[in-house]
């Protein structure tokens, strides 16, 4: 590649990442900020154990408690035997390794992907792993981010690097302006829903155009965040002044000359014009509306004002069998409005959609209602669960926590909670859940549970109605 | 991690698109602090009627008396979907599995899989196609020729089919050598100290 060849922004961040790359072996990249929690590093430390091999840059490196946790009780014994024993593991592993956690109730302590950005620990041009596939939220800065497996995890302790095989790359422009009350959820929901549950697998996707760059940092890691959940290795969106502003001052960015010289560099990380991505996708984001889950898989989505599609509606044989199964485990008829499914859970929380914007939004929507003395339904259970401490806290001084307790919603302690249900935040067989979190896979919120992904607005609607909701109607 | 060479085994199918890692292992099984003890609870929700993992669906192809044993999973597009969770490939292996065969894979799944020496095979749709067909025709049987890139398929009439297949070339490397990926990469250090020397003071 010649200096004057137009590079895309991950061409950029890749060159400038690459420790070496020789005929015969996979590249080896570096890494600037390793991201752990309890789950998938026990075993990764284990191994460095067993091998008496170091960690090679601990402050490099950063833990949180987030998956397993109560958000109930800040005791770790309130998370369980299993999940206690995995948070005192880490706990272990931290203090033997000297890696800096916030653990239970630390006032850093949050979501991994909601701690990090709100750190100034994300910084843009920077490559940022975790354990964790979600790890794609972090490329709404520019960084080079993506999910890794324990051995992975392990690689990077030891290395401060990984193997990687350079990812083809994605253009998605969304032009123009999104309609009143379209929030990122909306848009990235309706981009999982052209391309499929696969289709940018093999990818590295960069999210452009006038729509996307209106959008606020919290709005930028939304629509990175789920990224994964149509299979590319990561998000990107350009760094510019709204990403700038956002980092400034935050306690581990950097401060003075460092921030200057950062800042000037940040400046550089675009796609140049000319540059060629190996597939680019367009929407116009006028036609993006709010957005509902009727199926097992993210990209079985559709717009809240049509119906619950039918086997028949699809050409694709794989498509038409998986449409007819996801309807069978849904226990939904085709051909049902969107507005007519009933829940009886809800749940406003995971590393999607528990910022302070995402909780704001769910607010303004629950003060209209309780403006005519409505409240969550007798028939919904509906918790709020905010993505970290500094979350929390901001989100009580601004009085929201009152506005959710008063309409009837549980105002919860920050963590993963039942995105995953790893603690005993489970749906139970037959529930219905309008969740603002990534995956609506079988069982993922409990056995046998049914789970429709939407925005914040959509499920605190949904709470008080009982079922989803036009807005915008 | 034990060399992969060739592997004869037998083929279970599992005739379903985007299966994810929350299915190939369910969260309440993720709290274990070590790599073993996953294969038990490997597919959960759809092997087992219960919670308790005691009564074994008998409708779930791995509980049918014909795929016992078997070794080679195949299945479908954008396998391992979803979570980064590594213990889905640990499940598997542990279960039984040294290969598995599909027309895609979700890209961490792969590598978590190259990573812990369980083979990945992608084959065109209708190469998984043709197999799935042949393993409906009777227990099929498949030898992975890793070395050879070959898959040889064996029906139970004794007829035989072959099928070639791409991997990259150092995972093929680490996988025939058994590579311990991180003491490949300490051999290197100097040249990442090198880079870290040249990196901005900001970074």
């Amino acid at each position: 590649m010649t200096d004057s060849t137009p590079n895309t922004l991950y061409d950029k961040l890749w060159q400038r990442h690459l420790v070496e790359d020789v005929d015969g072996e996979t590249p080896l990249i570096y890494v600037d900020r390793h991201l752990i929690h309890e789950v998938t590093s026990p075993q990764a430390f284990a191994n460095l154990k067993y091998h008496n091999r170091p960690v090679r840059h601990p402050e490099r490196t950063i833990a949180t408690m987030d998956h397993n946790i109560s958000t109930r009780s800040i005791e770790i014994n309130a998370a369980g035997e299993g999940a206690a024993n995995q948070l005192r593991t880490l706990e272990k592993n931290c203090k033997e390794f000297g890696i800096e956690l916030f653990g239970m109730a630390h006032k850093n302590q949050g979501i991994v992907h909601v701690m990090g950005p709100e750190l100034g620990l994300t910084l843009p041009g920077t490559v940022i792993v975790c354990g964790d596939s979600h790890t794609a939220t972090h490329g709404a800065f520019g960084a080079l981010a993506f999910g890794i497996g324990t051995s992975e995890v392990e690689h990077v302790f030891a290395t401060q690097t990984l193997r990687q095989t350079k990812a083809k790359t994605m253009k998605i422009e969304v032009n123009g302006k999104v309609g009143a009350g379209i929030s990122a959820k909306d848009i990235i929901l309706a981009i999982i829903g052209v391309t499929g549950s696969a289709g940018a697998t093999g990818y590295v996707v960069e999210y452009t155009g006038d729509a996307i760059q209106a959008l606020s940092m919290e709005e930028r890691m939304t629509i990175c965040n789920m990224s994964i959940e149509f299979g590319a290795k990561a998000g990107l969106i350009a760094p510019d002044a709204t990403t700038i502003a956002y980092v400034e001052g935050r306690e581990y960015a950097p401060k003075g000359d460092l921030w200057q010289q950062a800042v000037n560099d940040w400046k550089t990380l675009q796609s140049d014009d000319g540059a060629v991505f190996d597939k680019v996708i367009t929407l116009n984001a006028a036609d993006i509306k709010a957005q509902v889950t009727w199926g097992t898989t993210p990209g079985q989505v559709t717009a809240i004002d049509s119906l619950v599609p039918s086997p028949n509606d699809f050409s694709d044989a794989v498509e038409k069998e998986s449409c007819a199964a996801a309807l069978k485990y849904m226990g939904l008829t085709a051909g049902t409005k969107i507005t007519d499914i009933s829940i009886n859970k809800v749940f406003i929380g995971s590393c999607t959609n528990s910022r302070i914007e995402d909780l704001r939004a769910a607010a303004h929507i629950v003060e209209k209602y309780a403006a005519n003395n409505q409240k969550v339904s007798t028939n919904v259970d509906a918790i709020i669960v905010p993505g970290s401490y500094r979350v929390k806290n901001q989100a009580e001084h601004e009085g929201l926590d009152k506005i959710f307790i008063n309409a009837g919603f549980e105002w919860r302690l920050p963590g993963c909670s039942m995105c995953l249900g790893m603690n005993d935040d489970v749906l139970t067989e037959g529930d219905r859940c309008a969740s603002t979190s990534n995956r609506n896979f079988e069982g993922r919120q409990g056995r046998g549970s049914r789970t429709h992904l939407v925005s914040p607005a959509m499920a605190a609607a949904a709470a008080i109605e009982g079922h989803f909701v036009d807005l915008n109607a | 991690m034990e060399k992969f060479t060739t592997h004869t085994g037998l083929v279970a199918p599992l005739d379903i698109a985007n299966v994810d890692t929350d299915q190939i292992i369910p969260k309440q099984f993720l709290q274990k602090t070590t790599r073993v003890g996953f294969g038990q609870h490997l597919f959960h929700d759809s092997r087992y009627l219960d919670n308790e993992g005691k009564k074994p669906n008998p409708d779930f192809v791995l509980n049918q008396p014909e795929y016992q044993g078997a070794s080679i999973l195949l299945t479908r597009e954008n396998f391992g979907c979803g979570s980064s969770r590594e213990h889905a490939p640990w499940a598997l292996e542990e279960f039984g599995f040294k290969v598995i065969i599909a027309p895609s894979f979700a890209d961490i799944f792969y590598g978590n899989c190259i990573n812990i020496g369980l083979l990945p095979i992608t084959l065109s749709e209708a190469e998984v196609n043709q197999l799935f067909a042949l393993s409906a025709q009777g227990s099929l049987t498949l030898t992975i020729d890793l070395p050879q890139n070959k898959i040889i398929a064996k029906t139970s009439n004794n007829k035989e089919t072959s099928y070639t297949f791409t991997l990259d070339n150092f995972h093929q490397y680490c996988l025939e050598q058994g590579i311990d990926s991180v003491g490949w990469t300490l051999n290197k250090l100097d040249k990442i100290k090198a880079f870290e020397e040249n990196m901005p003071a900001w970074q």
